[in-house]
């Protein structure tokens, strides 16, 4: 099991052929304390780089991207009544969608560990 | 060819401190301000309404304007605002607006009269920052040429806000718990020279502070040493003026909208009301005696989703009824707050509405205004 990170701030953890992924804790730093997150309804398709949850903060509203194409299984039920545990454990307990990985192809390139933590430095 | 938008941002003179405390900057009205500092916006609106938030303002427009005496000085400015300005006591300080033609608002202020005998004839004004420049031309223009009027580009504009901000100040400064609400004093606050007035934008208890620029860094850094203070950003100040249910102007009030339809009539006096003498004075006086086309009203979405300054209202069938000026979420009620206009026949507290965020109707319910009870001094 690894974590891939995207450029825009997501990471999505892959085990057979279900993405888990939510956004990273640079991110949610940046973003501030949550306090609303909007999900997408299970069974609709996202599409890599396609709008797939809103994240709001007291300030503004931000979009959050598909980093992978493919069914969602599941969202993440918590976060209705709990939206700052993505502040709290962005990369564990707030994560954010499960999808059916349509194309696994999609994860190469993407950042490991150590790059995502070059680019934010 | 693309336009050259951006202009250097000006600093205020407490640029440097923010960015020691760690301020996240923006730029905002021309001005580089700080929107949040490390502690983040909910703790800082939580803070103000539970002890004392500070906040740099000094990118508000500070004018001076001095004529003979009360009787020419009021005479001469009511003929640009509905606020009554003769009657206004000496240390007092009120709300009013500068209106066009059309009774629309060019923007809102804060009109003083100072104090001392020795001040007569004059008035201390607090414009909002992206107006500075029009409502300055508005005063050179619209005064009698025997006022004169200044913009004062050397006092720094602080402001203390919350339930602990009298004892705060009480502590570095002589006669602070006489003063009422809406008064204004010069004093000396830690040994520095200050004109202080008892108002704000939070829905608190507090203060308004001008001071010399050069010793603006010396009186917040004293300030902020008191325990019961913390430094707050632009999105504190935000949040707390939306949940006072306070008009940001840009966003609540603008050229289009007049002070009946936002609800802020009660700034005009009957005096002012009967007799007219302002721009735009006919609309204001046929909307008081024939009612509005919109009112500014409260709107709780019933979800969590928070409605956002544009989002359209509609009734429950789906027809448009209205525009959200300012939404966000609200720290201290914990849910998130709106204020819009909608037509009188939906204004009834209750009255379900839709707000249309990002395609989907959400279900919202007209509110009273504020959404948190004001907690001035009395």
């Amino acid at each position: 099991m690894t974590i891939k990170y995207t450029e825009d701030h997501e990471w999505v953890n892959v085990e057979g052929d279900v993405a888990t992924f939510g956004i990273t804790d640079h991110a949610q730093e940046q973003l501030g304390e949550l306090v609303f997150v909007e999900l997408p309804e299970v069974g609709s398709q996202l599409s890599k780089g396609g709008e797939a949850a809103v994240v709001e903060s007291v300030k503004a509203a931000s979009d959050v991207y598909a980093p992978v194409s493919g069914e969602v299984l599941e969202t993440n039920a918590a976060l209705d009544s709990e939206p700052t545990k993505v502040n709290e454990d962005p990369e564990n307990s707030g994560w954010l969608i499960k999808v059916k990985l349509s194309d696994p192809g999609e994860l190469e390139g993407m950042l490991d560990s150590d790059a995502y933590s070059k680019l934010i430095s | 060819m693309s336009e050259a938008t951006d202009e250097p941002l000006s600093k205020t003179p407490l640029h440097d401190l923010h960015l020691k405390l760690g301020g996240k900057m923006v730029g905002f009205a021309g001005y580089s301000m700080p929107v949040q500092y490390p502690q983040g916006i909910v703790a800082e609106h939580k803070h103000t309404r539970e002890f004392a938030g500070f906040f740099d303002v000094s990118h508000m427009g500070q004018v001076w304007l001095k004529g003979k005496d009360h009787a020419e000085i009021s005479t001469q400015l009511e003929k640009l605002v509905p606020g009554d300005i003769a009657n206004l006591g000496r240390g007092r300080l009120r709300y009013t607006q500068f209106t066009n033609v059309e009774g629309g608002i060019l923007d809102d202020l804060m009109v003083t009269r100072p104090e001392e005998e020795a001040e007569e004839g004059n008035l201390f004004l607090v414009v909002n920052a992206s107006r500075k420049k029009e409502d300055f031309e508005l005063l050179m223009d619209g005064l009698g040429s025997s006022i004169e009027a200044t913009m004062i580009n050397d006092r720094a504009l602080l402001a203390l806000q919350g339930p602990a901000a009298e004892s705060v100040l009480s502590s570095m400064s002589e006669g602070i718990e006489e003063m009422a609400f809406m008064s204004s004093r010069k004093l000396a606050v830690g040994g520095i020279d200050c004109w202080v007035s008892r108002s704000g934008y939070s829905g608190e208890d507090g203060f308004e502070i001008s001071v010399k620029a050069e010793e603006a860094d010396k009186l917040a850094e004293l300030l902020l040493a008191h325990e019961d203070v913390m430094a707050c950003g632009l999105g504190a100040r935000d949040s707390l003026r939306l949940e006072a249910g306070l008009c940001l102007y840009g966003n609540d009030i603008d050229e289009s909208t007049s002070p009946v339809e936002a609800g802020i009539a009660w700034s005009i006096s009957k005096r002012r009301r009967s007799e007219g003498g302002f721009p735009g004075a006919e609309r204001v006086q046929t909307e008081l005696a024939n009612g509005v086309i919109r009112k500014r009203v409260g709107v709780k979405p019933d979800g969590r989703a928070p409605a956002r300054a544009g989002t359209e209202i509609t009734d429950m069938a789906g027809a448009v009824i209205g525009k959200i000026t300012s939404g966000g979420f609200g720290p201290s009620v914990e849910c998130p707050v709106s204020m819009g206009y909608v037509p009188p026949e939906f204004s009834e507290i209750g009255t379900k509405v839709q707000l249309i965020v990002r395609g989907k109707p959400l279900p919202a319910t007209i509110a009273s205004l504020p959404f948190i009870p004001n907690n001035f001094k009395r």
